[in-house]
């Protein structure tokens, strides 16, 4: 498989094709929300792992920190007291990317080989090719990637793509205390997935279900929620994730002509308007679930 | 652990009370969810706050912090009253048929035998009446009015559900799920797992919190089985270890303990230790106790030890009381302690009331402090402004700081809760001019050794009698001190069955703690371990991890105490015919010539079925005790005592008797207790899984996944006091005040107790004045200084605050 | 030296893994590669967890190959996938070990404070085992109890008192009881009780 995960099916502002003929393992980490206690392993192994270390912040009066993704924590643990009809409920999901097999970054993204699709489905962040113009961040309808102040690119989780590329398991799934994360073919983590919706039910959570979004063709990443009707009360999580329209309009109709030009930045206005997607998402969903009960 | 960590898979129902296994030990709680995944286990957390446990868990029960025995003293009320309990099992392998001598009673929150000037008891009717065998009386019937199974009835029927719902807070109709759920494990082929740690034994009454879950646990048949037992966490990597090497004031290793002042004759000391059975036809292992100390005492002092000098009996020093870390700053703050040693170990953090421990290592002549890190307590001296606000030009103390080694750099073993010794490996050499604690240790003792060589003393026999005979003097190594723990025969070995046959040359390390003698033939410097480093080698290194039976018993991984056994009292886990109570988890079973299965038989391998041995072989009447004699030092009974610091000020069961009355607490200190008149919130000290104890806020990746200070409080609190989520606001006992950030949460419910509102004010305690995460200050400002009756333990759990904001 | 199976699949990985990128063909400027897998010719070493007693086991991985001139140190831990325990999981504590034992906050040499001093001052081992030596010896000679009151043979010292290290090994533990022991110091204990 170490061969196979280095095939490229995307790359970001490339007009000739990648090589199409081989086709590899779809993997796929499965993060099980019902299982997870929210130790923040993940977030330790995946600093230890990637060799970046955030900055010693406040307390926020939450067991959340650091707060929100940065480029150095590519992911976060989100923690949500919900009341439902079983009583208070603890809902604890791991943010980060969710490696999309249609992404919304690497269609927005301008820069020549910046964000690649392997065949095996990680959506990797090339930093040498990134120009920092943060159209990804536009592009993603999960609000994922973080631009570094100190070198102007871009950062976010590479399903430790190194890892996986040498036939191991990403270091936040093999870390995880309880098997909340787990790693191993789409197929394989869909039957997992499953599985624990069943168990899920049989226990009383009559809406527990797997999220991989049909909008962005799926996920990489995915998760098994106790309350999959309503994804919003995972501290937001959206319901009905798209590319954004601006980002699929630009890569429709402008951009064989405007690419080159966006690279240099000439279009920055036009896109500040479209940045603000992503957060709004999140707040719809809120306020669905508000409805809901 | 009676079991182990993986064991816990094997359970059908498991409840996390006392403990918080989630955040403190995520990696051994995944077989919690393995449980749950794959054995259907249902899943109940107990505990004053919704805690990371409790929010994978089935079902969550709130509890008020402090009230533990009320709730499963009500438990056995509800499993006597509603005929559950594996009554087969309870009849076997309990003291539920034993009859207690006339004369034992209890009224009114204190049993026979009090005495109140002494805060102590004359415990001689907690007893069994003795026949004129000497053998303890039994009623097979159980209906005698004085067996324990009906003393033990009569005790519980004060714990009515609404009884428990009025001490503890928690709504009826959860106490009586909790129940159901329990309930269903008295049928022989389901199990319950208990699983605690400091949140049972931080308490005045921790130990019997921690035996009436043992009680529930024989009440329905649960000791001995796989996915049963009473789990211990616990909380360093070797605590388990230290432990059982009885590095405590009164202990030696393997548990055996240290002669007081009255017991200065030898044979005496041993009679009194080598329990002769109390049933006819029991192991009651102690009987060996000899074999063990003379073989520890040869260990230490050589040729120095004969049977003569009663193998230098002499030469151990003699309690007069326990002097446990307590009694030891309670000596400090009375200038009566000149030197302390602290090895990795933090006392500064560790130790309530921290203003009395300032005060305390302050008096001291000299502070020797080991450590890997720059601790709090080797800096007790420095100004840090408001987190230790002291002057460092009045305090005379002299202060040594040697930097040991830390875990990757040495080679060793540590034994985990489960009792594996694991040995581990050096990686890399330590920074600068560490050492490994070995290493210091010896370099203290030989230069100590040689003044007294030199110069003469007082009383120099043990010091200079010391075994020493490590290859490196200045450097014993890990694997010569293995070896001489584990023992070895001082001369050949004739096998007692088939005398002219030799078992061991002299030399060689023994196999088992079987093979110890009493004649000074043998040394051992720790009888459980005996095993961990055989002929064959160094067994805790061992790492083939097959489990053949499915159970998680990989008798082939590492080494297990005692004798590589991995569940505790499995003989208990047969019927008395010798059949598994459950087919589908058949630990062992009699094989119609020997005991066999998949785990090491915790029995005599050829006592058949039948036989009158009981599977308690530690205990002279070979059962377990729902009836503890006089080994507690409040009761043969766990009893519901409030905290010293209850927001009640009462106790509801009996007004009169309040608090444990055999508690260890100094007459000092008790000034320094509040009531709910001036500190009105239930407060609870605990930690969070982002950090280990005072260690981790040295670490950059943990200081950034929680980097600050902060207490918790329920959103009702908040909106009383009006604080909001970020605020910084100040909690004061009796004793000192912090100030941290509030986290505001919903996870915190105010409760009803006897007709009042008890909120919880929650204290992670990982902060201080040294670190990298962000200063703070130290918890245990806030703690009263008191303990346990039996332990010492200190009451971390359960005090009173006030908080508002900064 | 012999070849674990670990090892062997790390060297056929890096092989394949940088021989795919050449396969690829790429220009340099639009070339796509993974990081570079870090522990490719690490030296492994195992090792136990020090913090709780799931003593959850460790690969820990080091610079250099144990050559007789390359100074090893830690620069990555990760669970061992064999432990029956753990399963190659960590908690987020044992995770960040390696921080542990690179803190700015380890220490290093020897260190005094004089009585009413502002600071330490660095010494050597032998000064610190020397005055400690004597400083326990001035004590014990002062202070031992032969013989109690009643004139049994008591032999306790009661004016020092020793805490050892619930995270040393069982080896520390042993050796720390047996010369505290042969002292006669009673106000010993450890973390047990906390």
């Amino acid at each position: 498989m170490a061969l196979q995960s280095l095939d490229i099916t995307r790359r970001s502002g490339t007009t000739t094709p990648s090589p199409a003929q081989r086709k590899t393992m779809e993997v796929a980490k499965l993060i099980d929300v019902s299982k997870c206690i929210g130790c923040k392993a993940c977030q330790a192994a995946c600093m230890e792992w990637n060799d970046t270390r955030d900055k010693i912040g406040t307390n926020h009066g939450v067991l959340d920190n650091p707060m929100d993704l940065t480029e150095n924590s590519w992911t976060v643990m989100r923690y949500s007291e919900v009341e439902t009809s079983r009583g208070l409920e603890w809902l604890i999901r791991k943010d980060g990317c969710m490696h999309c097999a249609k992404p919304g970054c690497l269609k927005a993204c301008p820069a020549p080989g910046a964000i690649v699709q392997y065949s095996n489905g990680i959506v990797d962040f090339q930093e040498e090719n990134c120009i920092g113009c943060g159209y990804c961040i536009t592009g993603c309808p999960f609000n994922i990637p973080r631009l570094s102040k100190k070198d102007s690119k871009v950062y976010k989780c590479t399903l430790c793509s190194d890892r996986v590329a040498v036939g191991l398991e990403p270091a936040c799934a093999k870390t995880c205390p309880t098997g909340a994360i787990v790693f191993g073919t789409k197929e394989d983590m869909m039957h997992h997935a499953q599985g624990r919706v069943a168990d899920l039910k049989s226990r009383g959570f009559t809406s527990a279900g797997i999220y991989d979004p049909k909008g962005v063709d799926g996920t990489h990443v995915f998760y098994v929620l106790q309350h999959a009707d309503t994804p919003g009360i995972y501290s937001g999580l959206p319901k009905a994730p798209s590319i954004s329209g601006m980002v699929s309009i630009w890569k429709g109709v402008f951009k064989p002509v405007a690419s080159f030009a966006l690279a240099l930045g000439a279009f920055g206005a036009f896109f500040h308007y479209v940045i603000k997607g992503p957060n709004e998402v999140s707040k719809e969903n809120e306020k669905e679930f508000e409805d809901e009960k | 652990m009676t079991n182990h960590w993986v064991d816990i898979k094997n359970a059908d129902v498991i409840i996390v009370m006392g403990g918080n296994a989630a955040e403190a030990h995520p990696c051994g709680f995944k077989w919690v969810t393995e449980a749950k995944a794959h054995n259907s286990a249902t899943f109940i957390v107990i505990d004053p706050r919704f805690t990371r446990s409790a929010a994978v868990a089935d079902l969550y029960c709130p509890l008020r912090t402090g009230t533990d025995i009320a709730f499963l003293g009500g438990v056995i009320n509800y499993l006597l009253a509603h005929n559950k309990i594996q009554l087969e099992y309870v009849k076997a392998y309990t003291n539920a048929s034993f009859i207690v001598k006339d004369g034992y009673k209890f009224d009114s929150g204190l049993f026979s035998g009090y005495d109140d000037a002494k805060r102590s008891y004359d415990k001689s009717t907690w007893a069994y009446e003795l026949g004129p065998d000497g053998y303890a009386k039994v009623d097979e019937t159980m209906q005698h009015p004085r067996c324990v199974l009906q003393l033990l009835k009569k005790h519980y029927s004060r714990y009515t559900p609404e009884a428990v719902s009025n001490i503890c807070g928690t709504p009826k109709d959860i106490f009586l799920k909790v129940c159901g759920h329990i309930a269903t494990t008295s049928a022989p082929n389901r199990t319950l797992t208990f699983m605690y740690a400091l949140g049972w034994t931080q308490h005045t009454v921790g130990s019997q919190m921690i035996r009436t879950a043992a009680m529930v646990q024989l009440l329905l048949g649960n000791v001995g089985m796989a996915g049963g037992g009473v789990n211990a966490l616990r909380g360093h990597s070797n605590i388990q270890g230290l432990t059982d090497l009885g590095l405590l004031s009164n202990l030696l290793p393997g548990y055996m303990s240290l002669p007081s002042e009255t017991e200065t004759d030898y044979k005496k000391y041993i009679a009194a230790r080598a329990f002769k059975p109390l049933r006819p036809g029991q192991m009651s292992f102690w009987q060996n106790y000899e074999k063990f100390h003379v073989s520890l005492m040869k260990s230490w002092f050589g040729d120095a030890a004969t049977k003569e000098n009663n193998w230098c009996f002499d030469w151990l020093p003699k309690l007069d009381k326990v002097y446990d870390v307590l009694q030891a700053f309670e000596l400090m703050h009375q200038g009566k302690l000149n030197g302390y040693f602290c090895q990795g170990f933090n006392p500064l953090a560790s130790i309530p009331n921290k203003a009395k421990l300032i005060d305390g290592l302050s008096k001291l002549k000299y502070l020797v402090i080991i450590d890997p890190l720059a601790t709090e307590t080797s800096c007790f001296w420095e100004d840090h402004g408001e987190y230790n606000n002291v002057d460092p030009s009045k305090i005379q103390t002299e202060v040594f700081r040697l930097p040991s080694t830390c875990f990757a750099e040495e080679n060793g073993s540590l034994t985990n809760s489960g009792r594996w010794m694991q040995w581990h490996y050096q990686g890399a050499p330590p920074p600068g001019d560490a050492k490994p604690d070995a290493q210091i240790m010896a370099g203290i003792f030989l230069k100590l050794r040689d003044l007294y060589r030199k110069e003469g003393g007082a009383f120099p026999d043990p010091i200079l009698n010391i075994t020493w005979g490590y290859r490196i003097p200045h450097a014993p190594s890990p694997e010569e001190l293995a070896m001489e723990y584990n023992g070895k025969a001082l001369a050949d070995l004739a096998d007692p069955t088939d005398k002219p046959k030799i078992i061991k040359k002299k030399g060689q390390q023994l196999d088992t703690f079987l093979q110890l003698r009493d004649d000074g033939s043998t040394s051992c410097g720790c009888w459980i371990f005996a095993g961990a480093w055989t002929e064959k080698g160094n067994m805790m290194a061992r790492r083939d991890n097959s489990d053949p039976s499915g159970l998680g018993i990989t008798l082939k991984w590492a080494f297990t105490w005692p004798a590589n056994r991995h569940i505790l009292y499995n003989r208990a886990s047969c019927d008395p015919s010798g059949k598994p109570w459950d087919p589908n988890r058949k630990v062992i079973y009699w094989d119609g010539s020997k005991w066999t299965g998949a785990d090491v038989p915790d029995f005599k391998p050829d006592i058949a079925p039948g036989n009158q041995m009981g599977p308690f072989i530690m205990q002279p009447e070979g059962v377990g005790r729902l009836f503890a004699l006089d080994k507690m030092a409040e009761g043969p009974f766990p009893e519901h005592y409030e905290p010293f610091e209850t927001p009640i000020d009462t106790n509801p069961l009996h007004p009169a008797v309040i608090n444990n009355p055999a508690a260890r607490v100094f007459k000092d200190d008790r000034g320094d207790f509040g009531t709910s008149k001036d500190f009105p919130y239930a407060a609870t000290s605990y930690r969070v899984a982002e950090h280990f104890h005072f260690w981790t806020k040295h670490t950059r990746i943990s200081s950034i996944l929680q980097p600050q200070q902060f207490v918790e409080i329920g959103e009702e609190l908040a909106k009383e006091k009006g604080i909001k989520a970020g605020d910084m606001v100040k909690v004061w006992s009796k004793r000192g005040f912090i100030k941290a950030v509030a986290v505001v949460t919903k996870r915190f419910k105010p409760l009803q107790v006897n007709g009042k509102t008890v909120h919880h004010v929650g204290i992670p305690i990982h902060w201080g004045f040294k670190g990298i995460a962000k200063n703070g200050y130290l918890a245990n400002t806030l703690t009263p200084f008191v303990g346990d009756a039996n332990t010492q333990t200190p009451e971390f759990k359960s005090f009173l605050v006030n908080i508002e904001k900064a | 030296m012999q070849v674990t199976r670990r090892q062997f699949f790390k060297v056929c990985a890096v092989g394949i893994g940088t021989s795919s990128v050449a396969a690829l063909g790429f220009s340099t400027d639009a070339l796509a590669d993974v990081r570079p897998y870090k522990l490719a010719a690490s030296s492994e070493t195992r090792n136990t967890c020090p913090y709780c007693s799931v003593s959850c086991g460790l690969i820990m991985h080091s610079l250099g190959d144990k050559a007789k001139n390359a100074h090893p140190s830690i620069f990555h831990i990760e669970g061992d996938p064999d432990h029956p325990v753990s399963r190659g999981t960590l908690c987020p504590k044992g995770a960040g070990l390696v921080d542990f034992i690179h803190s700015p906050n380890r220490l290093k040499y020897p260190e005094y404070r004089a009585p009413g001093s502002k600071e330490w001052q660095r010494i050597s081992w032998d000064e610190a085992f020397t005055r400690i030596a004597q400083l326990m010896k001035a004590d014990r000679d002062k202070n031992f109890i032969a013989k109690n009151s009643a004139g049994a043979a008591v032999n306790r010292w009661l004016t020092t008192g020793f805490l050892a290290a619930s995270a040393s090994s069982n080896e520390s533990g042993y050796i720390t009881h047996k010369v505290v022991r042969s002292t006669g110091i009673l106000a010993f204990d450890n973390q047990a009780r906390v």
